[in-house]
């Protein structure tokens, strides 16, 4: 699509976005405020939401799709954390799962904890998933062309990797207020 | 010496059915068994290894991880801040590197306070033996049933057969 172009979007415009194109898929929440803002944009029991070992999200979302394998499993996660684990990206795309999705929402900084700078803004994660053997490999700003791409996705086998550039913008969010364990049986439950 | 494929039958026999790690050679037997019935998933990382337990654990399967106690430290954070607080029980099958301060001298910390680790971080361990193997795996059975957390199993040097003696 156009990489560089558009007009960027904040995090959580892109996850309403991104939730919007979703019904019942499994989807996998990484920790900070991506799992907050998801929350509360729309808490479905779908949802599993992380809320400490950063990094492992693809990881959790690796297992449900093996396990699983007639349900598209979507792993929203952040740069940071896809930095913090990249071996992952290695493993999901020498595994190729054909029902996994991986959405970063790239805001080239460490947002929950004071927007230190990550290395994605030289770093192009985009290219190291593809290298890694992604199937599909996307990269967007716009809100329109995300939904574009992750439509397309949906309908593919994958695995599928969508760096979408988000702002630093941060909403107004509480910590999810369910407990680990109620979110695990809760997830549990739906995804049977 | 306990043979890996009736080692993976008794695994399986109480229900374990999705096996992830990253290897040793003490697992050597345990991974080529597991390999060989494509029931082995790799993983480059232990954390990675028990989180992907953990998605497969919640999508309905009984998981296993195999691993070097070197491993434990590099998987603790996830396996404290995810496993252990959301409920997300798997078998850790870790080899006991450095036991007796007999081995490279990498492993010799970890090996002389791998259970006073697990102790503290309160994940239930039991170190499997040949002649107790019945009930050791009874009571990985039962613990992971009743506590729904990870828990350990320690495989020492010589107790499965490795791929070399």
């Amino acid at each position: 699509m156009r990489p560089e172009e558009g007009t960027i979007q904040s995090r959580a415009r892109a996850i309403e976005a991104v939730l919007g194109l979703l019904t019942d898929q499994p989807v996998i929440i990484c920790n900070g405020f991506p799992s907050r803002e998801a929350f509360k944009l729309a808490d479905r029991p779908t949802h599993f939401y992380m809320i400490g070992s950063m990094g492992v999200a693809p990881a959790i979302g690796l297992g449900v799709a093996l396990a699983k394998p007639n349900k598209k499993v979507i792993v929203l996660d952040g740069d940071g954390n896809v930095l913090m684990s990249m071996g992952t990206l290695a493993t999901v795309g020498a595994l190729k799962p054909k029902n996994f999705i991986h959405v970063v929402l790239d805001n080239e900084v460490y947002g929950s904890t004071g927007n230190q700078p990550t290395l994605s803004r030289v770093v192009r994660l985009d290219q190291v998933a593809k290298a890694a053997g992604y199937v599909h490999v996307e990269r967007v700003r716009e809100r329109e062309d995300l939904v574009y791409e992750l439509k397309d996705m949906l309908g593919k086998e994958g695995p599928s990797f969508l760096l979408v550039k988000v702002t630093e913008q941060a909403e107004d969010v509480d910590r999810v207020p369910l407990e680990p364990v109620e979110i695990t049986n809760r997830f549990k439950k739906a995804i049977e | 010496m306990i043979e890996s494929d009736d080692f993976v039958r008794a695994l399986q026999e109480i229900g374990f059915n999705f096996f992830t790690g990253v290897p040793d050679s003490i697992l050597g037997g345990i991974i080529a068994t597991l390999m060989e019935q494509r029931l082995y998933t790799p993983a480059v990382r232990e954390d990675e290894a028990v989180a992907m337990a953990a998605g497969a654990y919640m999508a309905g399967k009984v998981p296993a991880v195999l691993m070097q106690n070197s491993g434990l430290g590099t998987s603790l954070n996830t396996l404290l801040s995810l496993n252990l607080i959301y409920r997300q029980p798997c078998l850790l099958l870790i080899s006991w590197r450095g036991f007796q301060g007999k081995d490279a001298p990498e492993h010799l910390v970890m090996g002389q306070t791998m259970t006073q680790l697990l102790d503290t971080v309160r994940i239930p361990h039991r170190t499997l033996s040949e002649p107790t193997a019945v009930e050791d795996l009874n009571w990985v059975a039962e613990t992971f049933t009743k506590q729904r957390i990870p828990v350990a199993l320690l495989i020492k040097k010589g107790v499965v057969k490795a791929l070399q003696p």
